[in-house]
């Protein structure tokens, strides 16, 4: 049914790789799968892992993007292509040779964002498979233990599933040991220089609580309850750590995604561009390139965001309007190594705050909205008065800024062992009904009873699960 | 730098076929709904929008147990959208539920966005779950009754001998043909003279066979007696309302023809509609006997209990006059000798007038397996006593007798 065969894609992979040199991409060695559509929506059920651990949150998933399938609303991607080295890419079986030839370019744009972006040097890519399927063979051994089995397992999964993403955000950032971090705490405890100590009232010493536990706020729930709930056993403890390993492989593609798909669409159609296509290869590939970058009208389209952004970027270094000149100051770099140092050093939020301008979000027709009882109204334009606006909130909403920070200040609150977190509120208040379920998991995990303090419609609150259920209580 | 050799590993439909994997979490999903379903149920039977509909309505039933929670932002959280050039301060872009998809919609893969969860069923299917969890062990092995009757219908195969009436003329025709190429070779003739006869025999006859078919009747009948005295108010008859209703949809689950008779009785009882029934208030004192004697002439005049399951219940306040409750018990009785199942519910809202007569201790001296006295206070105890109502129905024994 389909009009090519392994041997086109070959002879086109070869080309591809050619222009891939070319331009100076480097990529993993690189693994094509032909799959019918049945075995993509299984694939993406599990993000695309050849194993992975079972659980039914994935067969949810699964049902989901199957009905959403079979009815219409959304297709299959034409591909799915995952970290790994080397990196494994799907490719659907029914489509058309422009697609797959499209799909093939997009899929080394990807490998070499993978390879190159800093956010990725934590996972590593080499092992990635291969700790999928490790974790997945551990989780089934637990689940065949005649203690254990898979009730027992569901409720220690479903409640590390909620909180997995509760983790540290930078992962470039060194975590401190504790010893560490109490000689920097006792360090910065000291009193500072002052040249007028004479005649000034000394400073009272505070010593710091070097006993406290955390010591500073913890962003990591999962492997802080494993660490420190002592009631947890072995088989807890290794799923806890086996969720969260899974999560963290999945930040920093959240963390991503805008420069991620559009880095992957500025060089699929750069190499097919470069290609010389036969004529009718040609045509549908503009149709289809321009089905994926096209803006979704009240949404944001990151392959078309980030492609704009790229392509903006390579302009403004190449050929700068004098204005831009003038406002921005006259480029030091070439577009080409401003793009690929771009590639290398940023992440969605830093890349937007650095690179989308003014202009381009005029361009974009960008626009904060917000509820306003029943409706959901435009409430500020990108114009002069409030781009700036606009794009903080857009800053603080992508990748894992839609994300709730949540951190555990206390493991002994009130010297009872009670766990108390917060949530360091920015504006955006919780969902009350998830967060009072999510803390029922967070307690059931801890295994006593758990606070979070938070803020609701700008009054702070105490949000407490203990065995005797949920209470909420207003903080002075 | 050069790169590795790509690999190209080639579509194979037994890896397609063998690669299920997903089976079974999706099973383990399907699971949580239909728990999440039966968890609600009690829920759901006192939602007044699912009394009283058509068995193809499809309700919503919220899923709770297999909504996978996070730490998310509220609903009221601002957020950045594209417009198409033209966006105003103050232009309305959707409506309430729609936020959380529109900025979701592309973001879906990674994150977990706004989990809403809900699935739609038909009434059908949640009364199938319904009772399918009916904790009810004496249930499913009891055969429900059924009442055979004898149909004189069904055709099956031929026969040579029969009355004239059944003979088959094709059939005749074609077996004489046959007889004469039996003929024809035997004596060895080429040519058959088409002018000699060669008339039918008694052996060429083919009559239709017909056998008695006997089936079983599968019709039951629910009676739905209320008071409709004036302190019956609008809450009491909601309360019995939804009892008929589970009592309905359970016997249809079980009967292939189920009808509903409404008895209204206040000092007399009378057969009404539906509608009348629900919404008709009388003023007056109770007999509750009378309610009980129209039931009982109902069915001796349509629904004799040798061709029909006999379903009864009666839903009261409990007032009656004293002088009426020796008759009342003597027709209860007389109701369970032809009931399948015969049911008193007395409904007393919480917070309504207690009154000190009360047929549940009038009842108690009624001993007959198949009857069952409920008490309904609130909207939530009609779950919990509409399967205490069933537990009684009437063992198998009993039925036979009755029905022979």
């Amino acid at each position: 049914m389909a009009d090519w065969d392994v041997k086109d894609l070959e002879y086109w992979d070869e080309r591809i790789r050619e222009k891939v040199e070319e331009f100076g991409l480097t990529c993993y060695p690189q693994e094509f799968e032909i799959c019918d559509h049945f075995q993509m929506l299984g694939y993406m059920a599990y993000s695309g892992m050849p194993s992975h651990y079972p659980h039914w949150s994935y067969g949810k998933s699964y049902e989901k993007l199957k009905t959403m399938y079979d009815y219409g609303v959304s297709g299959l991607p034409y591909e799915m292509v995952i970290n790994s080295s080397p990196a494994l890419a799907y490719l659907m079986r029914d489509n058309s040779l422009c697609l797959q030839i499209l799909t093939v370019a997009h899929v080394y744009g990807h490998n070499d964002f993978f390879r190159n972006n800093f956010t990725f040097k934590s996972t590593r890519a080499e092992l990635t498979l291969n700790l999928f399927k490790i974790h997945a063979d551990r989780v089934r051994s637990y689940a065949e233990d005649p203690s254990i089995g898979t009730e027992k397992i569901e409720a220690i999964l479903d409640a590390a599933h909620a909180l997995a993403i509760q983790c540290r955000r930078n992962l470039a950032i060194k975590k401190l040991s504790r010893e560490e971090e109490r000689r920097q705490m006792l360090a910065a405890s000291q009193p500072t220089y002052d040249p007028f100590q004479r005649i000034h009232k000394r400073q009272d010493y505070i010593p710091p609580d070097i006993q406290k536990v955390p010591l500073s706020p913890e962003e990591d729930l999962l492997l802080f309850i494993r660490d420190h709930n002592p009631y947890l056993s072995e088989w807890e403890r290794d799923l806890l750590t086996i969720v969260h390993e899974r999560e963290q492989y999945f930040i920093p593609q959240i963390e991503t995604k805008i420069m991620n798909e559009g880095w992957a669409s500025y060089w699929h159609r750069e190499i097919l561009n470069s290609l010389n296509l036969p004529q009718e290869l040609h045509l549908e590939f503009l149709v289809r390139h321009n089905q994926v970058v096209r803006p979704h009208p009240r949404g944001l389209n990151p392959y078309h965001i980030g492609l704009k952004l790229w392509d903006d970027i390579k302009r403004r270094h190449d050929n700068p309007t004098p204005e831009e000149i003038e406002k921005y100051g006259k480029p030091t770099k070439t577009g080409t190594q401003a793009i690929f140092e771009a590639r290398d050093v940023d992440r969605d939020v830093s890349f937007l705050r650095r690179f989308l301008t003014e202009e381009l979000m005029r361009e974009m027709d960008m626009f904060q909205y917000e509820p306003r009882g029943e409706e959901i109204v435009i409430s500020k334009v990108s114009d002069k008065e409030s781009w700036r606006e606009v794009k903080e909130m857009l800053l603080k909403s992508v990748g894992m800024g839609s994300i709730p920070v949540i951190k555990i200040e206390d493991a002994d609150h009130s010297h009872n062992r009670i766990l108390y977190t917060k949530h360091y509120h920015d504006g955006r208040d919780l969902q009350l009904e998830y967060a009072e379920r999510t803390l029922a998991y967070l307690q059931r995990l801890w295994g006593h009873e758990v606070i979070l303090e938070t803020v609701v419609n700008g009054k702070k609150v105490l949000l407490s699960y203990n065995d005797k259920g949920f209470s909420t209580k207003p903080l002075k | 730098m050069t790169i590795a050799a790509t690999i190209f590993r080639p579509y194979s439909q037994s890896d397609s076929l063998r690669s299920d994997r997903s089976a079974g979490d999706r099973q383990r999903h399907r699971q949580k709904v239909r728990e999440s379903i039966r968890d609600n149920i009690a829920d759901l039977v006192a939602e007044e929008s699912i009394i009283g509909k058509e068995k193809d309505k499809i309700i919503k039933v919220p899923i709770r147990g297999v909504k996978e929670y996070r730490f998310i932002y509220g609903e009221n959280t601002p957020g950045v959208g594209q417009g198409d050039g033209n966006s105003q301060p103050g232009q309305v872009i959707g409506k309430g539920e729609q936020e959380g998809q529109g900025q979701g919609d592309e973001k879906a893969g990674d994150q977990a966005g706004v989990d809403y969860y809900e699935t739609d069923v038909t009434l059908e299917e949640l009364i199938e779950i319904m009772f399918e969890d009916l904790e009810l062990p004496d249930m499913e092995r009891k055969i429900l009754r059924e009442v055979l009757s004898e149909r004189l219908s069904k055709r099956k195969g031929y026969r040579r001998a029969g009355i004239r009436i059944r003979l088959d003329k094709k059939r005749t025709a074609i077996s004489r043909i046959k007889r004469r190429l039996a003929v024809q070779r035997r004596e060895e003739i080429e040519e058959w003279d088409d002018e000699e006869r060669f008339p039918f025999h008694q052996d060429d006859m083919r009559y239709r066979h017909l056998v008695t078919d006997v089936r079983p009747e599968s019709n039951a009948v629910v009676i739905c007696i209320m008071d409709t005295s004036g302190s019956m108010d609008t809450m009491k008859k909601y309360l019995a309302r939804s009892f008929f209703f589970l009592l309905y949809q359970f016997v249809s689950t079980k009967y292939r023809n189920v009808e509903l008779v409404f008895v209204a009785h206040h000092t007399e009882g009378r057969e009404v509609t539906e509608e009348e029934f629900f919404h008709k208030g009388e003023s007056g004192g109770t007999f509750i006997s009378s309610g009980y004697t129209k039931a009982l002439d109902i069915i001796q005049e349509r629904y004799h209990p040798s061709v029909w399951n006999v379903y009864a219940f009666h839903c009261s306040d409990g007032d009656n006059f004293e002088s009426d409750n020796p008759t009342a018990l003597k027709a209860a009785k007389q109701l369970c000798d032809l009931c399948n199942l015969f049911g008193y519910g007395e409904i007393k809202p919480l917070g309504s007038r207690y009154y000190e007569s009360s047929m549940l201790n009038i009842f108690r001296r009624l001993e007959a397996e198949n009857f069952q006295t409920v008490l309904i206070e609130r909207k939530e105890d009609i779950w919990p006593s509409f399967k205490a109502f069933l537990a009684r129905e009437r063992p198998k024994e009993a039925t036979v007798t009755a029905s022979a």
